[in-house]
C-alpha cells in the first residue's frame, strides 16, 4: 500500500495498480480510447493523462503505477488543454460530419470532442484518403475515421484470436489491415463483430445498426436461441422490430463475445417467409382458416383416433429450440391429456 | 456438462474429441484458444484439422467411428504404465476389474491397425492427460451420432474416472450440447423414457407421485423414440402426430423415408415459424413464435437456467405456442392447463423437479442459475459429482469396439462426414438475409488429391450419392479432409445431406449415425 493524494484527496492504495483504476474506483471519470481492461495494455491514445507533481511531462494514467506520496491531478488545466491537443490532431485527419454521425453503442470519440469542446480540428494538411471497405455483409470499414487506438486488433487477438488484423505502414500511413489488406470476407474473417463493438468511432459500423438513431433503442436482454451456449445479449428494438444486436457487459457466460450467427441472425424475425395464420391441407392444398376451426379440426381428429386406435397411436415431437415452459406443457399435453409417452425431440440428432 | 463454461479456460489439458467447438460452439471455442494462449495444452481428436486441431498439442487424425478403440487403447497404456487413480477407483469406483481385463484387449499395435493413430502418438496422448490433474473431456456429436454413441460416452466416462478427472473443478466430463435448449428440452421430459427430471415413467412409484401430482391415470409404459415412431407408421401402429418446432424431413436420416413414412399419416399437425419440409405434408399448420417474441426460459449446456424475454409483438394474430397447445388440451376436456403466463408453468416445472426447485424467474432475472438447484437460497451447482457420482459409486463398463455400420466399398469407396459450420445453425438461419448472404450454398470439403482424381476445381458442382439418396453441391477444395474424405452440412435444403445418411440407429438412445456414410462421387458441372 502506498499513499497518494488525488485531486487533492489523501488516500491509501494498492501499488499494483495503475492511477486510471484507482482514479476510477474513486468515481473520477479519466476519458480514455484505446484503454480497455479486458485487452493486454497499449498505452498509445494518451486520452489519459495525468498531471504528476514535480514531473515535468504529463503521464499516462493506464501505465503508471502510483508511488509513495504521488500528487496527481486528474483534470487540471495543463491535462484539459493536453487531451484538447489530442483531440484536435485526431479531428484534423478525420472527415468532415464527426458530430452528425449516429452511431449505436460506442462512440466514445465523437462523446469526447463533445465534452471537450473540440468541434473542428484546427492543423490543416494532408488527410488520410482511404477505401471504404463494404464488400461483406456483416459490417463495414472506414480506414478514414480510424484513430488508430487498436482496440479492435487487440480484440481480434486476444479475446477472439482469429489474428484476421493488424497495424500496416508506418507514421501518418499506419492503418489497419487484413494480410495483403484484402477486403474483409468469410476467407480472412469469422465476422464475430467484436472488433465493431470495441471501436470507440465511426470506423466500424455494424450493417444492421447503420445510420439508427441511438435514443430511439430499446434493449430488451434474452438469451440467444443457436447453440447450447448460451449467450446472453440485448435485442435492439425501433417501432417494435428488432433490427440487430449489442452485447451486454455483464452477460455471465460469454461477456461481450458473440459468434456471427447471435449477432447478426435477428433479420429472420421480421421475415417475410412467417407463417401467420393456421392453415388446413383441403384437396391437397393449404388454405387459410381461423384458429377455432384449425383446433377443431385438431380435436376432432384427435378424439376419432384415440378412439378408434388408442392414445398410443398418437405420437409428439418437441423441440430443443423451444423454451422449457414449451416442452413441459408439450409432453403434459401427451401424458396426463392423451395418456401417452409418445413424445420426443431432437436430442438425439 | 459436469463442469462449467467459465471453466475451460482454467484447464491445463484439453482433451477435445469429436467437437469443432470454434465453429459450433464459437464462444466456448474462443475460450479454448484462450486457454492455449495460456499455455494450456490441446488434445483434439478429430478426423478432420479443424481450428483447434491447427492449435493442438497432439491432433490425433483417427478414422471416423473407431473411438471406442482409441479410448480403449488409451486405458490399456494408462493401467499398463500404472498411471491410473487407484485410490480414487477404490473409493469412488466400481466395475474396475472388469474394464482392465477389456482393455487388455487393446494393446497399441491393434489400436493403431483399427485407428490409424500411432503407437507413439497414443502413448504420448495416455501420457499427457492421466498425468495432468486439471484435465477436462470435451466431446460433441462426433462422438455420440454414432451407432456406438452410447457406448462412446460411457467409455469416456471410463476414461475419466480410471484418471481420477471427475467431480472437480477443472475435470470432468462435458458434452458441448448442440441446440440453445436441448437440455431443457431433456430436463423437461421430452423423451419418452421420462417424467420431468429424469424419473423413469415405467416405474411404478414414479407414475404413482406424477398421477397424484396431475390428477388423471397415466401411461404405464415407455413411449417410442423418432426411429420407433416413423417405423411405426409404417407399420400402421402410428396414427397421428404432432410436431412442434422441428423439421424431422431435413434434419432425420435417410430423408426419403421419413417423408414416405410422415405422408402415410392420418393426422399431422406441424407448429411452425416457417413452412419447412415437413410442414408442407401436414394436414393442418399453426403458426408458431419466435424467441424474440416471448418469454421464458432456456437451459444451457453448463445446465444454467436463463431467461428469454419478449422484445416484440408476434405477428398480428399468432397464438403463442403454449397457448395453442393449453387450448387444444382444453377443448379436449383436459384439466390442469389453466396457465395465465409463462411463469406459473415454470412454477409447475419447479414443484415437479427438485433440481429446479430453487430456481424462480425472480432469482434469474439477471444471472442464470445452474442446476442442482434444490432450494430458494442455493447458489445453483458449478460443477457436478463433487463428493460422490449421482448414482453413488461411478460404474465403470467394459466397451468393446464395434465398426461403423456403413463401410466404404468399391462402389460407394469415399467417407462422408456431416455437422455444422460457423455461418450457420441447423435449417433455420437461412432464412436471416445476412447470414444467408454470408453464406449461400453448401460446399462440400473435398480433399486436393481427391479433387484431382475427380476432376474438381473451386468452381464445380459435385454429385454426392449414397445408397438413399443423391444430391449436388458446390466445393471447398481443403486439407481439412483427409483423402477419401468428405465433409457436408446439413444447413442447405438445396442440398439435402441427410437424403445420403445412414439411419443405422445406436440401440440405446436410437441416435442415427451421421457421422459415417458410404458416397460416390462425380464431377455434375
Amino acid at each position: 500500500m502506498v499513499s497518494i493524494t488525488l485531486n487533492g484527496q489523501k488516500m491509501e492504495t494498492s501499488a499494483e495498480k495503475s492511477l486510471l483504476e484507482i482514479a476510477r474506483e474513486n468515481g473520477i471519470d479519466i476519458p480514455t480510447l484505446c484503454y480497455n481492461e479486458k485487452l493486454k495494455l497499449f498505452a498509445g491514445c494518451r486520452m489519459c493523462v495525468v498531471e504528476i507533481t514535480g514531473r515535468k511531462n504529463l503521464a499516462a494514467s493506464c501505465s503508471t503505477k502510483p508511488l509513495e506520496g504521488m500528487v496527481i491531478q486528474t483534470h487540471s488545466d495543463k491535462v484539459l488543454k493536453s487531451r484538447r491537443e489530442i483531440l484536435d490532431l485526431l479531428i484534423s485527419n478525420h472527415p468532415e460530419g464527426l458530430f452528425t454521425q449516429v452511431k449505436v453503442g460506442n462512440n466514445k470519440f465523437q462523446e469526447y470532442a463533445k465534452e471537450y469542446e473540440v468541434l473542428k480540428g484546427s492543423y490543416d494538411g494532408e488527410k488520410k484518403n482511404y477505401e471504404i471497405d463494404s464488400a461483406n455483409e456483416a459490417y463495414i470499414r472506414d480506414p478514414n475515421k480510424c484513430i488508430l487506438c487498436g482496440q479492435c486488433v487487440s480484440t481480434c487477438d486476444q479475446i477472439q484470436i482469429s489474428h484476421t488484423i493488424d497495424f500496416l505502414g508506418k507514421g501518418f500511413n499506419t492503418k489497419i489491415a487484413t494480410a495483403f489488406d484484402l477486403p474483409i470476407s468469410t476467407d480472412n474473417c469469422r465476422l464475430c463483430g467484436q472488433c465493431v463493438s470495441v471501436c470507440p468511432t465511426g470506423s466500424l459500423i455494424n450493417k444492421q445498426l447503420a445510420n439508427i438513431e441511438p435514443s430511439k433503442i430499446k434493449k430488451v436482454r434474452t438469451t440467444c436461441p443457436f447453440c447450447g451456449t448460451g449467450c446472453n445479449f440485448d435485442l435492439n428494438v425501433v417501432d417494435g422490430k428488432v433490427i440487430g444486436v449489442t452485447p451486454l457487459e455483464e452477460a455471465t457466460v460469454n461477456g461481450t463475445s458473440l459468434c456471427v450467427k447471435g449477432r447478426y441472425h435477428t433479420d429472420m424475425i421480421s421475415s417475410k417467409q412467417r407463417l401467420t395464420t393456421p392453415l388446413i391441407k383441403k384437396d391437397g392444398v393449404f388454405v387459410e382458416v381461423s384458429y377455432d376451426e384449425a383446433f377443431e379440426y385438431i380435436v376432432n381428429k384427435i378424439k376419432e383416433i384415440k378412439d378408434k386406435y388408442g392414445a398410443d397411436s398418437i405420437t409428439g415431437l418437441s423441440s430443443a429450440r423451444c423454451k422449457n415452459e414449451d416442452n413441459f406443457i408439450f409432453q403434459k399435453l401427451f401424458r396426463a391429456g392423451f395418456g401417452t409417452n409418445n413424445v420426443d425431440h431432437c436430442a438425439r440428432t | 456438462m459436469t463442469n462449467s463454461i467459465e471453466e475451460v479456460e482454467g484447464n491445463d489439458v484439453l482433451f477435445i474429441i469429436g467437437s469443432n467447438a470454434t465453429e459450433a460452439h464459437p464462444i466456448i471455442g474462443n475460450k479454448m484458444k484462450r486457454a492455449v494462449q495460456k499455455g494450456s495444452k490441446l488434445i483434439v481428436i478429430d478426423p478432420r484439422k479443424t481450428e483447434l486441431a491447427t492449435m493442438a498439442k497432439y491432433h490425433l487424425r483417427l478414422k471416423s467411428g473407431t473411438d471406442a478403440a482409441l479410448i480403449n487403447g488409451l486405458m490399456h497404456i494408462i493401467i499398463k504404465e500404472n498411471w491410473q487413480d487407484a485410490d480414487y477407483i477404490a473409493n469412488r469406483c466400481t466395475g474396475y476389474e472388469s474394464l482392465k481385463e477389456n482393455v487388455a484387449n487393446y494393446p497399441p499395435e491393434v489400436v493403431e491397425e483399427i485407428t490409424g493413430i500411432s503407437k507413439d502418438m497414443l502413448y504420448k496422448t495416455a501420457k499427457l492427460y492421466a498425468n495432468t490433474k486439471k484435465a477436462g473431456i470435451f466431446y460433441t456429436l462426433g462422438i455420440t451420432e454414432h451407432t456406438t454413441g452410447t457406448d462412446n460416452v460411457m467409455n469416456l466416462a471410463n476414461l475419466g474416472m480410471l484418471t481420477g478427472h471427475i467431480g472437480f473443478e477443472h475435470a470432468g466430463i462435458n458434452p458441448l450440447r448442440g441446440q440453445n435448449n436441448v437440455q431443457g428440452a431433456c430436463d423437461m421430459a421430452a423423451l419418452p423414457n421420462y417424467f420431468p427430471g429424469y424419473k423413469a415413467c415405467d416405474d411404478k412409484d414414479n407414475i404413482e407421485v406424477f398421477e397424484k401430482y396431475w390428477g388423471v391415470k397415466l401411461s404405464d409404459h415407455k413411449g417410442l423414440r423418432i426411429p420407433e415412431m416413423l417405423d411405426g407408421i409404417v407399420d400402421g401402429d402410428v396414427k397421428a402426430m404432432y410436431v412442434m418446432g422441428e423439421d424431422p424431413v431435413l434434419t432425420d436420416p435417410d430423408a426419403n423415408h421419413v417423408r414416405k413414412a410422415m405422408s402415410s399419416l392420418e393426422l399431422l399437425v406441424v407448429q411452425n415459424i416457417f413452412l419447412t419440409e415437413t410442414a408442407k405434408l401436414a394436414h393442418v399448420i399453426l403458426p408458431a413464435t419466435l424467441y424474440a417474441e416471448k418469454d421464458g426460459t432456456f437451459t444451457n449446456t453448463e445446465r444454467r437456467v436463463q431467461r428469454v424475454r419478449k422484445a416484440v409483438e408476434p405477428p398480428k394474430g399468432v397464438m403463442l405456442d403454449w397457448k395453442m397447445v393449453a387450448e387444444i388440451a382444453k377443448r379436449l376436456g383436459y384439466k390442469g392447463f389453466d396457465y395465465n403466463s409463462e411463469e406459473e408453468i415454470f412454477e409447475e416445472i419447479r414443484k415437479t423437479m427438485p433440481t429446479y426447485a430453487g430456481i424462480t424467474y425472480d432469482r434469474i432475472d439477471k444471472d442464470g442459475l445452474q442446476w442442482g438447484c434444490l432450494t430458494i437460497d442455493s447458489p445453483g451447482s458449478k460443477f457436478l459429482h463433487a463428493c460422490e457420482f449421482v448414482r453413488g459409486k461411478g460404474l465403470m463398463l467394459p466397451i468393446e469396439y464395434l465398426p461403423p455400420a456403413e463401410l466404404v466399398d468399391d462402389e460407394y469407396p469415399v467417407l462422408m462426414n456431416t455437422g455444422r459450420m460457423l455461418y450457420h445453425y441447423n435449417v433455420s438461419t437461412r432464412i436471416s438475409e445476412t447470414l444467408d448472404a454470408i453464406s449461400p450454398v453448401e460446399r462440400v470439403e473435398i480433399h486436393p488429391e481427391d479433387a484431382k482424381i475427380y476432376d474438381l476445381n473451386k468452381d464445380s458442382i459435385v454429385r454426392v450419392t449414397s445408397r438413399r439418396g443423391s444430391v449436388t453441391a458446390n466445393v471447398k477444395i481443403t486439407k481439412r479432409v483427409q483423402p477419401g474424405t468428405i465433409y457436408m452440412t446439413f444447413h442447405f435444403h438445396e442440398s439435402p445431406v441427410n437424403e445420403l445418411t445412414n439411419s443405422a440407429y445406436d440401440p440405446v438412445t436410437k441416435t442415427a449415425e451421421y457421422k459415417v456414410t458410404a458416397v460416390k462421387l462425380a464431377k455434375e458441372a
